[in-house]
């Protein structure tokens, strides 16, 4: 076995993996909040994208432009998602819930269509593209950024959530909803922020994924691996998402480089049938206890 | 005119068709569907044959949803499965089509079964996603298993023949797959006045209640699943001699979506919501195909932003259905019944 080859494979998919668990902070704060399950992650990833694509590479505006706002507008996106057709279904059944976003997956993806076409396009490049080596170990540059943005940002999110006023309020709302309501917490607007909070993920590394993997409206399909990554973290555990996501990252990498590329979503659902057997709310997640 | 019920019997409240005008509605129905292809051209007979499939496959799936409250991802891999049993039967094995049908519903039973094992100990949208991992395992081994599955190509499969009488045309097809579309959905209405339905009905209200009333939840929760997919895997196989070919293409995972929107579109939980759901799904598309082309002569650009315009339509049937009509299509027709019924009186 090639042990340098091994490395600069598994660096790869840990790069991957930095992303993954980035989008997957993302959908665990909207499952702790909410209690929805968000299947229209990939659209949210791929909308923001197109928006980046939209201001830097048809209008031309520098990168330190379109950025914030491709990443604003898909915050919003996130928000009015929650706001117009979310909030409409509080209390009802869990599976109406996810088929309303499977339902909203499916306009976006109609409306890139219609917006920017069906054809695969190319980002502007805006990362610096410069060959990174760790030891001898050669590591592409875009991943590399890609990794070192969203372990920033993740770092944020988490000290945000230890440490602030909102993140005191969506732990609160997470663990009990009556009660952080009896407390004077606002809790639709949490729900509101939780939604704004998990589409600026999405939007970040939907921006970084179609980076270097270019940009279609078929995108979404990553937000399977994500599924694959909370369900296995457990739904509602942020560790189970970061390690998760590095785990699933690195996993599908070996997997599709060693077996070949169609083995790659084998491999993760394989993972996650195993998991799930052997422990049905993941490794992380807590553990929903019957009582009559 | 009929206003009201006053029934006095609990078997008279239990009919299926419980009343002359239901009867005679009813009977209306089961002619028209037979003199169908008397007066339907081969197009519309395609589409009312496509539709009868669905309706078959949305039945199973509202059995298990709709009925038992299990979320299943996996109903186009089921149907699949039951796709590849008829192929592989049928082109390299010769079995007659009065064996491959049963014996698909049977394959993908038995599959249901292995699926809703994990049901026990895991519940909603872990279930679910569950079922999309079984349904991702089973796509990847109808592309990949060549020897068997015939790889991306697919198998091509020798049309149905029924007592000699070879069913090459979509037209022969027709009164085989709208029987069994009547079948299946008088077997499943006639399932829930049974012991049998009624405890998968307590399984959704209320799983801890229903074993507390003595229902064993693993064994009938499997019997959902297994029920469910013997629809799907008989729909399949009808799907299978149908079109003639089957790849791994032909079962998406954006089916087991369409199957899942159809009975929320048509109402989870009734019979009539599967039917109507599958028909209405079926069709919506269709229609705007139709609207595309005949607009296309006046706006030569139609079918490029038409065409993406079916998704959309298709998520905000969903997304609006769901938040305004939550009971679906089958809401609105008893809502229409009961203004029949009622009438003169406010409803």
């Amino acid at each position: 076995m090639d042990w340098l080859f091994f490395g600069e494979v598994s660096l790869a998919g840990l790069a991957t993996g930095g992303l993954y668990a980035l989008i997957a902070l993302g959908f665990v704060i909207i499952y702790k909040a909410t209690r929805v399950i968000n299947f229209a992650v990939g659209e949210m990833m791929m909308i923001s994208a197109y928006l980046f694509l939209t201001f830097a590479g048809l209008l031309d505006w520098p990168w330190y432009v379109s950025l914030p706002l491709a990443v604003i507008g898909g915050s919003l996106l996130g928000g009015v998602i929650e706001r117009v057709a979310i909030r409409p279904m509080l209390g009802e059944n869990p599976i109406s819930v996810v088929m309303v976003t499977i339902g909203i997956a499916s306009v976006l993806i109609g409306l890139a269509e219609m917006l920017w076409t069906a054809d695969p396009q190319l980002l502007p490049d805006f990362l610096p593209g410069e060959p990174l080596f760790i030891g001898e170990m050669y590591v592409a540059p875009k991943s590399a950024w890609a990794f070192i943005i969203a372990a920033c940002v993740i770092a944020i999110y988490l000290l945000y959530f230890r440490f602030s006023r909102g993140g005191v309020a969506l732990r609160a709302t997470a663990s009990d909803q009556a009660a952080a309501y009896s407390m004077g917490i606002a809790v639709p607007k949490v729900f509101s922020a939780a939604w704004i909070a998990g589409a600026f993920a999405a939007a970040i590394s939907g921006i970084l994924v179609a980076a270097s993997g270019g940009l279609s409206p078929q995108m979404g399909v990553v937000g399977l691996s994500i599924l694959v990554i909370v369900i296995l973290g457990g739904l509602d555990s942020i560790l189970g998402a970061l390690i998760g996501g590095l785990f699933v990252g690195w996993f599908e990498t070996i997997a599709g480089t060693y077996l070949g590329g169609e083995y790659r979503q084998l491999a993760t659902f394989s993972l996650l049938a195993l998991i799930l057997i052997a422990r049905p709310y993941g490794l992380f997640g807590t553990r929903e206890i019957e009582r009559l | 005119m009929r206003i009201g019920d006053a029934k006095t019997s609990y078997i008279a409240d239990e009919q299926i068709l419980d009343t002359p005008v239901r009867r005679a509605w009813f009977t209306a129905l089961l002619v028209l569907i037979a003199a169908f292809p008397l007066i339907g051209n081969d197009y519309t007979i395609y589409l009312a044959c496509l539709v009868a499939i669905n309706v078959i496959s949305a039945t199973g799936l509202n059995i298990l949803t709709g009925f038992t409250g299990q979320i299943s991802l996996g109903q186009a891999a089921f149907m699949g499965l039951g796709g590849y049993t008829v192929a592989v039967l049928a082109s390299r094995w010769g079995v007659p089509f009065i064996f491959t049908l049963p014996l698909a519903g049977l394959a993908s039973a038995a599959f249901g079964v292995l699926v809703g094992l994990p049901s026990l100990r895991v519940k909603g949208l872990y279930l679910a996603i569950a079922t999309l991992a079984a349904s991702v395992i089973l796509h990847f081994v109808f592309a990949h298993w060549d020897p068997v599955t015939g790889g991306i190509g697919g198998i091509s499969i020798p049309p149905a023949s029924l007592f000699g009488y070879v069913l090459d045309r979509d037209r022969d097809m027709y009164w085989l797959i709208m029987a069994l579309a009547v079948l299946a959905c008088m077997g499943a209405r006639n399932l829930f006045r049974t012991r049998v339905g009624r405890a998968f009905i307590a399984i959704r209200d209320r799983d801890i209640s229903a074993e507390v009333l003595g229902i064993d939840l693993l064994r009938w929760k499997l019997y959902a699943f297994a029920l469910s997919s013997f629809y799907a895997g008989v729909a399949g196989g009808l799907f299978a001699y149908f079109f003639r070919v089957v790849t791994p293409e032909s079962f998406p995972l954006t089916m087991s979506i369409f199957f899942l929107a159809a009975i929320i579109v048509g109402g989870m939980g009734t019979i009539m919501g599967g039917i109507l759901g599958a028909i209405f799904m079926t069709l919506v598309p269709e229609a705007l195909r139709f609207i595309t082309s005949a607009v296309t002569p006046f706006y030569p650009q139609a079918p490029v932003v038409l065409s993406p315009m079916r998704e959309v339509v298709f998520g905000l049937l969903i997304v609006l259905f769901l938040i305004f009509e939550p009971h679906g299509l089958a809401e609105m027709w008893r809502r229409l019944r009961r203004f029949f019924h009622l009438w003169p009186f406010r409803t």
